[in-house]
Order: C-alpha cells, then sequence, then structure tokens
C-alpha cells in the first residue's frame, strides 16, 4: 500500500472541501472495496477522508411517502429495515445476493455505489486497462471477456459495473444526493450517476472532485410486485453474470454494462403489450457479443422473463 | 476540524474489554495491528482481501473483516477477538462445540469462523435477512440452508463445513 495522509472528517462540509482541495483524495467509509484495491496498488490515493463515522447513516421516511437512506447506511442495515423489506423488497434482495456478511456490516450505501469493477483485467497490473491506466488499451476486449458488458461498452472498456444494490435501486426511480465542495446540495437520478465507458472508462461517474453522496432517496414505492434475481457461478458470495431488478413496469439489469442498466426497451415493448419474452428481446437488439460474453445475451433472455412474470403473480396477490 | 496524520497516528481502541493506545502508521490494518502491535494473534490472516473470513472479528458487536479496515478507523470501537470469546483455561460454549462437534482439522481458520458465528447468531437474533429468508416479513427460523448462506464468508480449506455447521447449531438455541 502506498502511503497516505490520513484524515478523519467531523462534518460533511469539512470533508468535501478538503477533498477538493487536492487532486487524487478520496473518501474512505467502509473501505471493503477500496483497502482491497489500494494493498494492490490499482487505487493509490495522496489523501484518505474518512467519513466514516459521519452522522449520515439514518434511514428515515420523507413527506411523499418514500424513504431517505444516509449514504454512510450500512449495505446490512438497509437490508434489514423493516420499511425497506416491506415496501422496497427488490432493495433488501438485492443488497443480501452481494458479498458477505461481514462485508456487507461494513459496506455503506454509498460506497457501495461508487465500488469499482471486478474486470480480471483492472485487477492484474501486469495487463493493460484504460480504466487502471489511460491509454494502455483494454485487454477484456479480445481476452478473457466472459464476465464482461453486452450493452453501452466503447472500445475502450467492457468492464461491468459490480452492484446488485444500484440495480435494485435502479428500478425504483431512487434519487442520489450530493453536497459539493461549493456547498451546494443536488439530487438526480441514480440512472444518471454512472456514465458509459466512452473515451474515458477511468471517469466512472458525473459527480465532480470533492463531491460527497449523502443520501439516496426512494420515492413511494411503484404499484405491482417486486423482485430480484441474480444468476453467478456458484450461490454464494460472488459477483453476478447477470441479474434483474422488477419493480411493478420498471426493469433493470445487472453486470451487464458499465453502470445498473435500465432496460427501457424492454420495458416499452411492455408498455405497449409485448409478452416479457418478446420484450427482452427487443432490449438485447442492442446487445453485443465479444467473444465469451455471448452466452449473457441468452442468459438474460431467459432469466428476464421469469422475473417479470414472478412479480406480476405478486402483484396480482398471487 | 479534522484528525490527520501522515506517518504516525494515535489511536485508542478498546480490545476485548481493555482500551489500548497504538500509535500507528496510518496503513496498518485492524487485523496487522491485532496481531503485530497487541501481540493477539488469535485472529488470523488468510487471504488478506477478505474473500476467506478467517481474519473475522466483532467491532461493536458486528463481524467484520480485520483485513479491510484501517486500525485509526476505529477509534473508541470495541474489538472483540476470539482472545476475548474464551481462554484455554475457560472456553466459551461456542468453542467447546467446536472441539465436541470436531469442527476443525488444521485449525487455522476457526477463530474467524467462531467470531462470524458469533456475530451472525446475532443477526438472527436481531432478525436480519439473507438471500435464504423466503418471507422477508417474518419470524427467521435458522435452518440449515440459512444457516450455510450466512456464513459463506468463512472458508475451511479443510471443508470441515458439516461439523462447522453442527457446531454452531449446537449453541444456537442458547445463543441466538
Amino acid at each position: 500500500m502506498r502511503p497516505f495522509t490520513y484524515e478523519r472528517a467531523l462534518d460533511a462540509a469539512s470533508a468535501v472541501r478538503v477533498a477538493a482541495e487536492t487532486p487524487g483524495a478520496k473518501f474512505i467509509a467502509g473501505g471493503t472495496n477500496l483497502l482491497d484495491l489500494m494493498k494492490l496498488e490499482i487505487e493509490q490515493p495522496a489523501r484518505l477522508i474518512d467519513i466514516g463515522k459521519l452522522p449520515m447513516a439514518a434511514i428515515e421516511d420523507t413527506p411523499e411517502g418514500g424513504l431517505r437512506i444516509g449514504s454512510m447506511a450500512t449495505n446490512s442495515h438497509v437490508a434489514a429495515d423493516a420499511r425497506v423489506r416491506s415496501r422496497y423488497a427488490v432493495l433488501t434482495q438485492a443488497i443480501v445476493a452481494g458479498g458477505s456478511g461481514q462485508l456487507r456490516n461494513k459496506a455503506t450505501t454509498g460506497g457501495n455505489l461508487l465500488q469499482r469493477t471486478r474486470c480480471a483485467y483492472f485487477y492484474d497490473t501486469t495487463k493493460p486497462c484504460n480504466k487502471r491506466q489511460p491509454g494502455s488499451g483494454c485487454g477484456a476486449l479480445e481476452g478473457l471477456n466472459r464476465n464482461s458488458a453486452i450493452f453501452g461498452a466503447s472500445h475502450a472498456c467492457i468492464a461491468t459495473h459490480p452492484s446488485d444494490m444500484a440495480v435494485a435501486l435502479a428500478a425504483l426511480d431512487a434519487r442520489v444526493e450530493t453536497l459539493s465542495p461549493s456547498g451546494k446540495v443536488r439530487a438526480f437520478p441514480i440512472i444518471e450517476l454512472h456514465r458509459l465507458p466512452g473515451e474515458t472508462p477511468d471517469v466512472e461517474t458525473h459527480l465532480i472532485p470533492g463531491e460527497l453522496i449523502t443520501a439516496v432517496v426512494l420515492p413511494p414505492p411503484p404499484p405491482g410486485g417486486q423482485i430480484y434475481r441474480k444468476v453467478r457461478d456458484r450461490a454464494s458470495y460472488s459477483a453476478g453474470l447477470a441479474s434483474v431488478a422488477v419493480a411493478g413496469r420498471n426493469v433493470a439489469l445487472g453486470a451487464v454494462a458499465h453502470k445498473p442498466w435500465r432496460a427501457v426497451e424492454a420495458e416499452g415493448a411492455l408498455e405497449s403489450g409485448g409478452s416479457p419474452a418478446e420484450a427482452i428481446a427487443a432490449e438485447l437488439k442492442g446487445a453485443s457479443d465479444n467473444g465469451r460474453n455471448g452466452f449473457k445475451i441468452n442468459l438474460v433472455s431467459r432469466l428476464v422473463p421469469v422475473a417479470i412474470e414472478a412479480a406480476r403473480q405478486q402483484g396480482n396477490g398471487a | 476540524m479534522l484528525i490527520r496524520g501522515d506517518l504516525r497516528l494515535k489511536t485508542t481502541i478498546i480490545v476485548n474489554g481493555e482500551a489500548r493506545a497504538l500509535d500507528v502508521d496510518p496503513r496498518t490494518t485492524l487485523l496487522d495491528a491485532l496481531r503485530e502491535r497487541l501481540g493477539l494473534t488469535g485472529t488470523k490472516k488468510g487471504c488478506d482481501h477478505g474473500q476467506c473470513g478467517a481474519c473475522t472479528v466483532l467491532v461493536n458487536g458486528v463481524r467484520i473483516n480485520s483485513c479491510l479496515s484501517l486500525a485509526v478507523m476505529h477509534e473508541g470501537d470495541a474489538v472483540t477477538t476470539i482472545e476475548g470469546v474464551g481462554s484455554v483455561d475457560k472456553l466459551s460454549a461456542i468453542q467447546q462445540a467446536f472441539l465436541t462437534e470436531d469442527a476443525f482439522q488444521c485449525g487455522y481458520c476457526t477463530p474467524g469462523q467462531i467470531c462470524s458465528a458469533l456475530g451472525m447468531l446475532q443477526e438472527v437474533a436481531d432478525n436480519w435477512p439473507s438471500q435464504e429468508t423466503a418471507d422477508l416479513t417474518g419470524r427467521i427460523r435458522l435452518s440449515d440452508d440459512e444457516l450455510r448462506e450466512r456464513m459463506s464468508g468463512n472458508l475451511c480449506r479443510c471443508s470441515a463445513y458439516p461439523q462447522i455447521v453442527a457446531a454452531i447449531k449446537s449453541v444456537a438455541g442458547e445463543l441466538a
């Protein structure tokens, strides 16, 4: 691990100010992903700002009938919250499908959203990776790309975003609340947090330097059933090969793109009366096969209709 | 406004009920602080990347991977290691259960398994769900499937899993 200056923030305002002052500064909360990457020297922050003890862990009802989840709320606490379990079951299901008990106890809501890809070329410092080292190339493009993206990839990067939680949040139309170094507070749809790789896969979000995620806000739950389904190589404690979150009429996919993938083509097809199978076929018209990840197209075509049907049955009280 | 440290940083952690003052390089993980600074070598280093669970300890009663946390992030926290669970002269019920059920061969993963099991049983008592929980709004019953899923963050390369499940089950009634 490279040396860094450690600072413990006592309030959010000073944390964002200090972060904006230093290029390469990073916030640390749970640290489960960041410290792993720092040990491998993939992440080399000059300054670590510990926000883990800031009072931003509350889960509160909103006047609109939704929930505001503080960014320091641990994955375990969010998954176990009685309101989340009864009204946003897809979120609990997605969270408990990720990581291990120990990791979920440490990982925070904000940190989960900002975790980095598990692409093997990102982790292997002897291989080219435009995300780790811009301009070095993409080893996965014509390499071992079994778990790479089938949607929205570029010639510079075909990595996927590994979060399960974010897929459920995308299906629930969650909004992200942030605090900027200038003191400005803003909120925007979660689907606008992450970027597609394009020419700059090292730039993963639309956050500005020093901007801190303070909360995730859920609108009232959409009418209809909710379900999260994940397919992976082993039954527990493994990143997904593909996953789907259904919340009412909303469908989001995981482990298939550089960001949680809202399946708008499928939603449109369902809206105009298409069957679940026709709907996902419409979405998959935009999918690409890079050699070893083509099986994901089949996988998604089978996974999604089952999840949509299961959510519909729930919605009908079956 | 900020507590800051470059080369060294003073931190006090309550370890097994005792306040322990540390003066460490901020890169020191909680795991290395426990083992190398405080001489508590019961907590084991396996993968050092959060994949094996050998380093599991309880922080404020909650199980975490001590390898994926910096010691300086735990100012004022209460840490319980295997040394705080029981001793050779006074084994805790779960330690005795691991002996009775023969729940290990080499024993390297055992401290992590035991600390993880203690945290896991509290999570069940608090009715926290897992991916094996079909009814998210009901009371959780610790079935074998639930137990295995909840312990999936602890690997045992000797593969004593059936005995580990038996040992944890044998004390679950009294602890959970």
